[in-house]
């Protein structure tokens, strides 16, 4: 894994809020992080924690106060619209709320459609209507869906099968990297363990790299190779998940580890009236 | 074993939609102890929130109704007492706590004058009168300053604060069973864990029955005695808290613990 190549690097990336009166509100503070080829980088940490604001600044959806993200070594900041534009086909993201992260009004292979019409206009309009409903029926049936939902609409479907649709939407211009912000955290756990192991399938098949944004430590174990660990918008600690997470080094992982609630009762980490038998 | 404050037998609650009548609750019977703790486990439609709340009346009826099934307290059926002596049970001898404090909470009343309408609703005199009982149970639910806390708007408290001032709320009158429905589901996992501490302590210095629902089986591991899970309105399985979650014998309760993602690799222990 160490041999892969560097595919998103942040170095020293900062966002500070200006607040009225007061010293600016410092939501991510000079966080330098690296994504490999082909493996997962999970961000955790609890609200607040400038999670989210980092993963929007790694799509480029929003200009650091300093520090850079670097994507296969260009600085997202620094590239022209259209080279950024070119960019963007290989940075995607599934967000957590698949009832409102997609236009209810609109039928799934458009909703689908939507990246390969913007970044591919020989796929627009009424030529490109047989190419792309191929294509779209590809990937509903790579994300587990059977290609004729296409015709419907969001409302007809449930969490987990709108969340493979923002997956189908997120694969169609085959990017490297899917920014993942807590795609499961809205789901029921058995349909998000059925989302979890398609997105493990995906990054397989497809040889994806994904960032994976997630309060749920328990999710990242199963998922990610590294975690990057983050408390008042800074980096408390990073590095392979079973480091950190056997041998934590900072109080704040180790606090948070000791919060996390494991489905037996015999590792309870209270007690109280348990009947051992 | 302590006498059951709460007996549920053979509950069924049905909600009469245009054109169409949803099931959601099918037959659905268990007590709840003094001192303890039951889990309603469940995923969304389970019909695990529709039993809760039909412990207190909360459903609105119409849509709701219950073609069956008898919900004993102190000998009397909830299910058919009528509103006015409903109302004397909410909030005084059966309280219920909610997953968004937010929504429970009145904005624009100050938090104290809040805890304090309870006990002017069921004791009557001033509301006024209650102000050390009300500084009492926010100091109960793990509020540091309660003082400063109760002069405050629901919208000054954080997440972790709101709700443990609707804790305060809940067991101010001194209830002898709590509902608590997802209760920390909204929360951070560290904010998480001291809600549940808070709750398991002031359960056990009072004796109070626990009604916990929840779909996460961590919290079902940490906070119960005895466990039914629900799936489609039915209980699919119940019993005492270490023979569900170590030895489960229905396939959903085991499909439900084989989902559920684990920080440490199984190991016996």
């Amino acid at each position: 894994m160490s041999e892969s190549r560097v595919l998103l690097r942040t170095v020293e990336l900062r966002k500070e809020f200006p607040i009225r009166g007061r010293a600016p509100m410092v939501a991510v503070d000079d966080v330098s992080l690296q994504l490999r080829a082909g493996e997962t980088l999970a961000v955790v940490g609890e609200s607040g924690s400038g999670k989210t604001t980092l993963a929007r600044m790694m799509l480029g959806l929003l200009t650091p106060t300093s520090g850079r993200v670097e994507v296969n070594g260009r600085d997202l900041s620094r590239l022209p619209a259209a080279e950024l534009r070119g960019l963007r086909r290989d940075l995607q993201v599934v967000l957590q709320d698949p009832f409102s992260s997609m236009n209810p009004r609109m039928r799934v292979v458009d909703i689908v459609a939507e990246p390969l019409v913007t970044h591919e206009p020989q796929l627009r309009g009424r030529g490109g209507r047989a190419d792309r409903e191929r294509q779209v029926a590809e990937l509903l049936t790579a994300v587990g869906l059977d290609a004729d939902v296409a015709s419907r609409y969001p409302h007809e479907f449930s969490g987990g099968q709108r969340q493979r649709i923002s997956i189908a939407r997120a694969l169609a211009l085959r990017p490297e990297v899917i920014v993942l912000d807590e795609p499961t955290s809205a789901l029921d756990v058995s349909v998000q363990a059925q989302v979890l192991d398609l997105l493990s399938a995906l990054q397989a098949e497809f040889h994806l790299s994904y960032v994976f944004v997630s309060h749920n430590l328990a999710v990242v174990r199963k998922l990610a190779d590294r975690v990057a660990v983050m408390r008042h918008g800074a980096v408390v600690e990073s590095g392979p998940v079973a480091t950190v997470f056997d041998h934590p080094s900072d109080p704040y992982t180790q606090a948070l580890l000791d919060a996390v609630l494991e489905p037996d009762p015999r590792r309870a980490r209270r007690r109280r009236t348990v009947d051992v038998a | 074993m302590s006498a059951p404050i709460l007996t549920v037998e053979d509950l069924r609650v049905d909600f009469a939609l245009p054109g169409r009548t949803v099931h959601a609750v099918r037959g659905v019977s268990f007590e709840v102890r003094a001192g303890r703790t039951l889990a309603i486990v469940g995923e969304s439609g389970s019909g695990k929130s529709a039993t809760a709340s039909s412990v207190l009346r909360l459903n609105p009826e119409p849509p709701a109704s219950y073609p069956s099934g008898l919900i004993v307290y102190e000998g009397r059926d909830l299910l058919r007492l009528p509103e006015r002596e409903m109302r004397d049970i909410r909030g005084d001898q059966i309280a219920m706590v909610f997953q968004d404090p937010m929504s429970s909470l009145n904005p624009v009343r100050r938090i104290g004058a809040q805890i304090a309408e309870v006990l002017h609703r069921h004791r009557g005199g001033r509301a006024s009168q209650y102000h050390d009982d009300v500084l009492a149970a926010l100091e109960a639910a793990g509020i540091d300053d309660p003082q400063r806390r109760a002069d405050q708007y629901p919208h000054e408290l954080s997440g972790g604060l709101r709700q443990r001032a609707m804790i305060a709320m809940a067991l101010v009158a001194g209830p002898r069973l709590l509902i608590a429905d997802e209760p920390t589901t909204a929360l951070d996992v560290t904010v998480q864990a001291q809600i549940l501490d808070v709750l398991a302590d002031l359960q056990a210095e009072r004796q109070m029955a626990l009604l916990l629902i929840t779909h996460d089986l961590g919290v079902v591991a940490n906070m119960a005695d005895d466990v039914l899970v629900m799936r489609a309105g039915e209980v699919v399985e119940q019993g005492d808290v270490l023979s569900i979650l170590t030895d489960p014998q229905h396939p959903y309760t085991q499909q439900l613990l084989a989902a559920t993602p684990r920080l440490r690799e199984e190991t016996p222990a």
